[in-house]
C-alpha cells in the first residue's frame, strides 16, 4: 500500500545548515491520503500523480540569516476566523509559525488560543457546530481544503493535550498502539523505547512496561502521552497548556523535556504560565479578547513576536499589561 | 446523632440577626428520614411476602423429576422439562438476533450518526418505543413474523418469539449502550484521534473495550426483561402443552418448532381449578427466579471481572 515518491528536494543555498531538511532528497509520504480516495466525493478530483505538494516559499538568503526567528514556517496561518455555530470565536488570524522553534500562544481566557492551536490538527472538527474560515497552509497545501484527511493531518502534526490523557492500557501499549496503528515497519520494540527515551521517561518506567499506565504519575502520564506523540514521529508538536495540570517539580521536567524536543521538531505550546512562556518560547503570539457588535467576547491575535521583544518591548499595550500581570 | 441539649457557640450579638432554629431543622431530618426508611422496608416486605409465599407453595414440589418430566394432565406427573428448554432456547435465539443489531446500533446512533434532526428522532422514536406495551409488539410479531414470514418462520415456532422478542429488548439494549458508551471519557476519543486513528479504530481500540462492561450488563438486564414476558408470546400462539423438544439437528428444524415458556406454562396452571396444579406453578416460578438471578449474577461477575482487567 504504501508509495514513496522521492520528490527532488529544494537547492541547498539559503538553507540553515544545521537545520534537518538538509537533505539531497525530500521523502514524502503519500500513503496517508490513499485510504481517504475510497470514500471521499472529491477524490475523483485528484489524480494521485498530481503534482505533489511541496511550498514554493521565498528563499532566505544565507547571509541574512541571523536572526534566530529568520527561519523558513512551516504553518502558515491567512485570514482564520472560527466559529462556534454563530458566535465567532476567533476572528481573521495572519500568523507564521517558524521551523524549528517553539511559538508560545498567551492570553486571559477565551482569547481563542486553543480554539487557534486545535485547527491546526483539525481536532475541531470533532466539535459539532465548529466552523473555520480562511486557510492554515501546510507544505503549503490548507487543511482545510476538501481533499486533505484529517485523520493524515493528525498523523503529521501530534498533540498533547491539557489533562494528561494515556489510553487504560499498559505502558508499552500505549506507545505501540500509536506504532502500529500507522503501519510502522519497523521493529515496534525499538520505536517505543525510543520514543520513551526521547519523552525522559524510559529510565523510569523500562522495568514495568506491562503495568497499566494509569498508575503513573500525573507528570509521567503526560511524558508518556508526550511518548506517544513522538512515536510517530510528526513534524509539529501541538501542546495544549501540558503543564496546567502538574505540580511545579513535574512542570519543571516536562518543560526540560520541551527543550530538548525543540531541536526535532516545530513546538506550539499553549499556556497560561507567562514565565513558561517566556523560558521556553521563541516566539510569542499575544491573543486578547473583544467585545463584537452583538455583545459577544471573542477572540483576536493582538501582537506577534520573537518573545523578547513580546515581554521586553510590546508595541501594545494590552501586551504591556497582561504580560506584566496587570489583567489576564 | 442529634444533640438535643447542645452547647450553642453563638454570640448573643450574633444571635439576634442569625436563629439557626437547629431543634426544628433536625425535627425534619428525622422526619423525612423514617419516612425514607418506610419506604424502602414497605418495598422489601412484599418482596419477601412474595417470595415466601411461593417458597412454601412451591418447595415441596421441586425435584428432579419435576424439571426432568413434561407437562401432564395429572399434577403430580407434571414437569418443566420442554418449558425451561423453552426458554433457554428462546432465549439463546433472542440473544442471538438482539444483541448485535442492539449493540451495533447505540455504536453508530452514539459514535457515527451526525447530530442532525433525524438522529434526534430516531432518539426520542428509541426511547419511546422502550415504553410501549409488549402486547403491542406481539399483534405485530402476529402479523409480520407469523403470518408474512410464515415460510421462514415456520409460523408459531420459536424463530418467530425470538424475534418477537428481540424487538421487544433491541430500545432497551440501544439506549443502554448509548449509555455505557456516553460514558467513556472524550479525553479518551480525543487521544486517539491526536494520533491519526480513524473513528472506528477509536471505538474498536479505546471506548468499545472502556464501555464493554457496561454494555454487558445492560445487554444482561434486558435478556432478564426478555425471559419473564408473557403477554407478547401468547399473542403470538405459543402453545401450552409440549410433549417434546426442538430438535436441533437440523437446526432449521430446531428454529421452526413450536415451543412454551416457562411464564406461559406458570399462567396456564395457575388458571387451573385444581390446587395441586397451583403449587406447580410456584414450584416453576422458583425455578424462573433460579435462571433469572443467576443472569445477573453472571451480569455482576462479568462485570467485576473486566473492570478488575482493566485496572491491573
Amino acid at each position: 500500500m504504501s508509495v514513496l515518491i522521492k520528490a527532488r528536494g529544494r537547492g541547498q543555498k539559503g538553507e540553515n545548515q544545521e537545520t534537518k531538511d538538509n537533505k539531497d532528497e525530500q521523502l514524502i509520504l503519500l500513503l496517508p491520503f490513499l485510504p481517504l480516495t475510497f470514500f471521499h466525493p472529491s477524490s475523483a478530483l485528484r489524480p494521485l500523480s498530481s503534482p505533489i505538494l511541496y511550498p514554493q516559499k521565498p528563499m532566505i538568503s544565507s547571509a541574512s540569516v541571523t536572526n534566530v526567528v529568520d527561519t523558513e514556517s512551516v504553518l502558515q496561518v491567512e485570514n482564520l476566523s472560527v466559529y462556534y455555530g454563530s458566535f465567532l470565536a476567533l476572528r481573521e488570524v495572519n500568523l507564521e509559525i517558524p521551523k524549528h522553534k517553539i511559538t508560545a500562544f498567551i492570553g486571559p481566557s477565551g482569547c481563542g488560543k486553543s480554539t487557534l492551536l486545535r485547527c491546526f490538527n483539525r481536532m475541531n472538527d470533532l466539535i459539532s457546530g465548529a466552523r473555520v474560515a480562511g486557510k492554515v497552509r501546510y507544505r503549503g497545501i490548507d487543511l482545510y481544503e476538501a481533499n486533505v484527511d484529517p485523520v493524515d493531518v493528525r498523523r503529521q502534526i501530534g498533540m498533547v493535550f491539557q489533562k494528561p490523557n494515556p489510553f487504560p492500557k499498559s505502558i508499552y501499549e500505549n506507545v505501540a498502539y500509536a506504532c502500529r496503528i500507522n503501519g510502522y515497519q519497523g521493529n515496534v520494540d525499538e520505536l517505543v523505547e525510543q520514543s520513551l527515551q526521547s519523552a525522559a521517561l524510559w529510565d523510569e518506567v523500562k522495568d514495568k512496561l506491562k503495568q497499566n499506565a494509569l498508575s503513573l504519575s500525573g507528570g509521567q502520564q503526560q511524558r508518556l502521552c508526550i511518548a506517544r506523540a513522538l512515536a510517530i514521529e510528526p513534524e509539529i508538536l501541538l501542546m495544549d497548556e501540558p503543564c496546567s495540570a502538574l505540580d511545579p517539580i513535574s512542570t519543571m521536567r516536562i518543560e526540560e523535556l520541551i527543550k530538548e524536543l525543540r531541536q526535532q521538531y516545530t513546538i506550539i505550546i499553549v499556556t497560561h504560565n507567562m514565565q513558561q512562556a517566556s523560558r521556553l518560547s521563541h516566539m510569542t503570539a499575544f491573543f486578547n479578547t473583544t467585545l463584537s457588535d452583538e455583545g459577544a467576547r471573542g477572540g483576536y491575535l493582538a501582537e506577534f513576536g520573537t518573545t523578547a521583544q513580546i515581554f521586553n518591548s510590546p508595541i501594545q499595550e494590552a501586551t504591556q499589561d497582561y504580560v506584566s500581570g496587570r489583567f489576564g | 446523632m442529634t444533640p438535643i441539649n447542645h452547647y450553642s457557640f453563638s454570640t448573643p450579638d450574633a444571635e439576634q440577626r442569625f436563629q439557626p432554629v437547629l431543634t426544628s431543622r433536625y425535627r425534619l431530618e428525622r422526619l423525612f428520614s423514617t419516612v425514607a426508611l418506610i419506604a424502602t422496608l414497605v418495598g422489601l416486605i412484599v418482596l419477601a411476602v412474595l417470595l415466601a409465599d411461593i417458597l412454601i407453595d412451591g418447595l415441596p414440589r421441586l425435584s428432579w423429576d419435576f424439571i426432568t418430566s413434561f407437562p401432564s394432565r395429572r399434577p403430580a406427573r407434571a414437569g418443566i422439562l420442554s418449558p425451561l428448554v423453552g426458554t433457554l432456547w428462546l432465549l439463546s435465539i433472542t440473544a442471538l438476533v438482539a444483541i448485535p443489531i442492539g449493540v451495533g446500533a447505540g455504536i453508530f446512533l452514539e459514535e457515527f450518526a451526525a447530530e442532525t434532526t433525524l438522529a434526534k428522532i430516531i432518539e426520542i422514536n428509541i426511547g419511546n418505543l422502550a415504553a410501549v406495551p409488549s402486547i403491542i409488539y406481539g399483534l405485530l410479531a402476529l402479523q409480520v413474523f407469523v403470518r408474512i414470514m410464515e415460510p421462514i418462520t415456520g409460523g408459531r415456532s420459536v424463530l418467530a418469539g425470538g424475534l418477537t422478542l428481540s424487538l421487544l429488548i433491541l430500545p432497551i439494549i440501544i439506549v443502554s449502550t448509548r449509555e455505557a458508551l456516553r460514558g467513556v471519557p472524550s479525553s479518551i476519543r480525543q487521544a486517539g484521534y491526536a494520533l491519526g486513528t480513524t473513528r472506528w479504530q477509536v471505538v474498536r481500540d479505546h471506548v468499545l473495550p472502556i464501555a464493554f462492561p457496561s454494555i454487558l450488563t445492560g445487554t444482561i438486564l434486558a435478556l432478564s426483561r426478555a425471559i419473564g414476558e408473557t403477554a407478547s408470546l401468547i399473542t403470538i400462539g405459543a402453545l401450552t402443552f409440549i410433549a417434546f423438544l426442538p430438535t436441533l439437528i437440523p437446526i432449521t428444524e430446531g428454529l421452526r418448532s413450536p415451543f412454551t415458556v416457562l411464564p406461559i406454562q406458570t399462567y396456564n396452571w395457575i388458571s387451573r381449578p385444581q390446587p395441586e396444579f397451583h403449587n406447580n406453578a410456584a414450584a416453576a416460578i422458583i425455578v424462573l427466579l433460579v435462571v433469572l438471578l443467576s443472569m445477573n449474577a453472571t451480569a455482576i461477575f462479568l462485570r467485576n471481572r473486566s473492570q478488575q482487567i482493566r485496572n491491573d
